[in-house]
């Protein structure tokens, strides 16, 4: 079928076109799930279609159709041509001067073990494994587990011979409990998805989960009885499953160029960074290394090119605290004048490309967990984001985490409810004073970011280590 | 789409064997969406999409397959046979499902909207003319949103709208803006410049010199927008039955009754004056009104067919979500004209931005002010407010310190577009609170 997209696509398109390009996607996504030892109705998707893009004579626009006949893609070319026409001059880029790449090329994800190789009774086996643990007294009132497994094949074509096949699997486990007494109620997960990988079934051999339910949910308990968090400003150690969320907000959103350029303004909105920063903004301190890597084997987001066909490589966007590059692909380059990476996106065939973050990384230290926590006279550890809210130019923050561990003289006191602390992203990395190694790094990830008008959630990786901050304001709940 | 829907529908119920029941449920739209930069166009294009879930049921069994549609019948239908029989193959695997809800009532219904929307390419000419020398930036949809149901029992739903929805703001610098909305069913020239006028004045408020406020407790006046901003995150799993039986609700002392809202605060779900479809994904209608809160107290849940089945009562037509699509807080005696001379000395609050919860089993709420927000003393616009970011009760707003409600409300259309447009909305008034917290 591809190659018959691809026979279409130059049929149609006349080759005195500045640039053209046909991005096909289909993509399975299955859902199956329990519910206190009920199986939820198996959720499963099929979708598939191609957007047709077309820049010429100072215009540019779109078409979106899953008629993927030769007169569904002759239509879509003409819709998106009769918008290049209808846009020309209109613009708030110069569309003549693009030079959009022609490349070619694949990638694959790692995958030992397919979905769809593994029966489904193996699939229930592992969840009834976990509904089995989850409920350890009648304190939990509320539990799940549930997997979820993606595949996306894409084949992006441009008019002047660029061809890129591209081919994912992805698996995302999950589950949580919620306990509750007296009128409390506190709520334990496996990371609401954040263990999202490019990966088979053998992703269970990297990742304990089916062990898991009990811990999540004693210490679900635990919070019940725990005393709040403590306030004040003290130490803090975020783990990989808030750092996650902590780069991701505060990192990888005020660094996207098309917000630095202003199109993001009336959603997601603008970023405190600016262009004269970069290759002299002390954004952290000296020990914050921040890569753009698309190429991590098993992280989420990993890809072999972006949606307009730049091919995708590691890059450091900010080295020994220092903001070197945007996340920025070929069209927010060519309008602000800079060097970006490979990140123009699109969530699926029905919505245009825009500058996301696939993977976005913290480079390990040389500090255990021990280390960290040995450093620290009075602080919190926070494990596994619940709430986030940050200003539109990514700067003021307040986040919430599920769990926290009072520590004291160096060593871990007891689990803490309600978790929260806020900050100033300008500010907050540079008090950065202490990052994990190897031992405590983690490949996390989430298949839910959203940006972009009209709307896309798409998918994001981030690996970190887990991390120590000084003179954070930290406090607790109600 | 409306015949193509009703085609495969039918052809659903042909390929059934046995005793085997299945539903139908579409989501389709065809939409032009033009993304606008610097009273520019940034991204313009066209999307046509339908996606058709079908479940198979057998006794107690189901499972389900969505699968994005062709727009051929007969490509069409053969996608539905190959997965008919996938299903097939995997319901003998399946455990019975004991909150299956089947709805065996037959209701029948069409809701069809008879417009003609306006060339989109106009609207965007319009809408570059009157943005001249601004710095506009936004996004315009338009289109047709269709949703349809079916059975094998026989009944069958039909949805179909064609509005736009231009959501923009004028920026006056960095995060200083004014953010408007104007949507419908007959662009009309003279009316968006209406609003282009409004939010013009706005912006030269946005000039004068802004004040930065040290965290504490302020007077407030919540627009209806800000207040929908609230009402949206105690959406996300407050309204619904399966978050009161879990207990996972931030309004968890209103359902124990340990606490009340304002007793001027009345809240429902409103199907009959919002623009969604009055029936749900298994093929439930929707009753013209659903009481969430009445005069401060809790007086009940949205609630999905699972949750019915669970619980043993009966269900509103929820979708799985339990979140609603159409609410309505009514009105309360303070005249919109009359605001800022009620505020006083305080912040007028034009939008909320971010929302999330502190802690959400007390129904403490964070988020950031944002676009045009500002300074009043003794009942004038005096300042534009920096972003500032409140931590607060959402009991307590709405509660204690809730000391008038608008008289008038607006309804509000949601712009948001993932996966597909939206056809939610909420018809809300502006809330002036006695205090409310700001924290950063």
């Amino acid at each position: 079928m591809l190659q018959r997209i691809s026979e279409y696509f130059r049929q149609v398109c006349p080759s005195d076109i500045h640039f053209a390009s046909l991005r096909y996607v289909e993509e399975i996504t299955e859902v199956v799930g329990i519910r206190k030892s009920v199986l939820q109705p198996v959720d499963k998707a099929i979708d598939r279609g191609v957007m047709v893009t077309v820049f010429h004579n100072g215009g540019m626009g779109y078409a979106a159709t899953a008629d993927l006949s030769l007169s569904g893609i002759r239509s879509a070319f003409q819709q998106a041509m009769g918008w290049a026409e209808r846009t020309a001059g209109k613009l708030v880029f110069d569309a003549d001067s693009l030079e959009l790449p022609h490349s070619n090329g694949s990638y694959q994800s790692p995958v030992s073990r397919k979905w769809t190789d593994v029966s489904f009774s193996e699939k229930l086996d592992l969840l009834n494994t976990i509904d089995k643990q989850l409920p350890v007294d009648e304190r939990i009132i509320e539990w799940s587990a549930s997997l979820m497994n993606i595949r996306t094949e894409s084949l992006y074509i441009t008019n002047h011979g660029g061809e890129i096949h591209q081919q994912w699997e992805m698996l995302a486990p999950d589950m949580m409990a919620v306990a509750h007494s007296n009128g409390q109620t506190q709520k334990r997960s496996f990371g609401s998805r954040g263990i999202s990988q490019q990966s088979g079934w053998e992703l269970f051999e990297r990742v304990p989960y089916a062990n898991e339910g009990a811990r999540i949910a004693n210490e679900a308990i635990q919070l019940l009885e725990a005393p709040d968090c403590p306030s004040g400003k003290m130490d803090l150690i975020l783990m990989p499953d808030q750092m996650m969320l902590q780069i991701h907000e505060s990192i990888g959103h005020p660094l996207e160029l098309d917000r630095i350029l202003g199109d993001e303004r009336n959603y997601a909105g603008t970023s405190f960074v600016t262009m004269d920063m970069f290759g002299s903004y002390q954004y952290g301190s000296e020990l914050l290394n921040v890569t753009f890597d698309p190429t991590v084997s098993e992280e989420f987001a990993s890809y072999g090119f972006d949606d307009h066909g730049t091919k995708a490589e590691k890059t450091f966007l900010i080295r020994d605290g220092v903001l070197e590059k945007p996340l920025g692909a070929a069209i927010s380059q060519s309008r602000a004048n800079i060097d970006g990476v490979a990140n123009s996106r699109a969530c699926s065939w029905n919505r245009p490309a825009m500058d996301r973050m696939s993977n976005l990384n913290i480079e390990p230290g040389d500090k255990s967990l021990d280390d960290l926590v040995a450093s620290v006279e009075r602080g919190v550890l926070m494990h596994t984001n619940t709430s986030w809210s940050i200003d539109d130019s990514r700067n003021k923050f307040q986040f919430g985490c599920e769990m926290g561990e009072l520590i004291e003289n160096g060593e871990r006191k007891g689990i803490v409810k309600n978790p929260n602390y806020r900050g100033i992203s300008a500010t907050f990395w540079r008090a950065l004073k202490g990052v994990g190694n190897r031992s405590t790094f983690e490949v996390l990830g989430t298949p839910y970011c959203g940006k972009g008008e009209p709307n896309q959630v798409i998918r994001v990786g981030h690996a970190s280590p887990a991390c120590l901050f000084g003179n954070v304001d930290v406090f607790g709940g109600a | 789409m409306q015949q193509h829907f009703m085609k495969l529908a039918d052809y659903v119920t042909t390929q059934l064997t046995g005793s085997e029941i299945a539903t139908s449920y579409l989501v389709a739209e065809k939409s032009d969406f033009v993304r606008f930069n610097h009273a520019k166009v940034r991204q313009p294009g066209s999307v046509t999409q339908a996606n058709l879930q079908v479940r198979l049921i057998n006794g107690q069994k189901q499972t389900a397959v969505t699968l994005g549609l062709v727009g051929d019948l007969e490509q069409d239908k053969a996608l539905i046979r190959e997965q008919l029989t996938s299903m097939r193959e995997l319901l003998p695997h399946l455990p019975d499902d004991p909150h299956l809800l089947i709805n065996t009532d037959v209701q029948s219904s069409e809701q069809v909207a008879d417009n003609t929307l306006m060339d989109t390419s106009d609207m965007v000419d319009d809408i570059l003319g009157q943005s001249e020398g601004l710095d506009c930036v936004g996004i315009l949809a338009s289109g047709s949103n269709y949703r349809g149901f079916a059975n094998s029992l026989g009944q069958r739903n039909w949805f179909a709208n064609h509005n736009f929805n231009w959501d923009w703001s004028l920026v006056h610098s960095v995060d200083k803006a004014v953010k408007s909305s104007y949507a419908g069913t007959e662009w009309s020239s003279s009316d968006f410049a209406e609003k282009m006028t409004d939010a013009k004045a706005q912006l030269k408020l946005l000039a004068l010199p802004s004040k930065t406020l040290s965290p504490g407790a302020v007077r407030a006046y919540l627009s209806p927008v800000a207040l929908d901003e609230i009402l949206g995150l105690v959406s996300w799993g407050g309204f619904g039955l399966a978050s009161h039986k879990n207990k996972t609700t931030p309004l968890l002392s209103l359902l124990d009754g340990d606490d009340r809202l304002s007793e001027h605060f009345t809240l429902f779900e409103d199907v009959v004056g919002g623009v969604a479809p009055d029936f749900q994904a298994d093929g439930f209608r929707r009753p013209n009104r659903v009481s969430l809160i009445d005069n401060g107290i809790m007086t009940g849940a949205l609630v999905s067919p699972r949750s019915a089945k669970e619980f043993g009562v009966d269900t509103t037509g929820a979708d799985g979500g339990e979140s609603p699509d159409s609410l309505h807080v009514l009105g309360g005696t303070l005249p919109r004209a009359d605001v800022l001379q009620a505020l006083d000395t305080g912040v007028y609050i034009g939008n909320l931005w971010y929302l999330n919860y502190s802690d959400r089993a007390a129904g403490r709420m964070t988020g950031m002010t944002r676009f045009a927000t500002f300074w009043v003393e003794n009942g004038e616009i005096v300042a534009p407010l920096n972003v500032m970011r409140f931590d607060d009760s959402v009991l307590r707003m709405l509660g204690s310190e809730l000391e008038a409600l608008t008289v008038e409300q607006d309804l509000l259309l949601s712009a948001s577009s993932y996966f597909n447009r939206s056809t939610a909305s909420s018809r809300l008034p502006g809330a002036l609170l006695k205090n409310f917290e700001f924290t950063l």
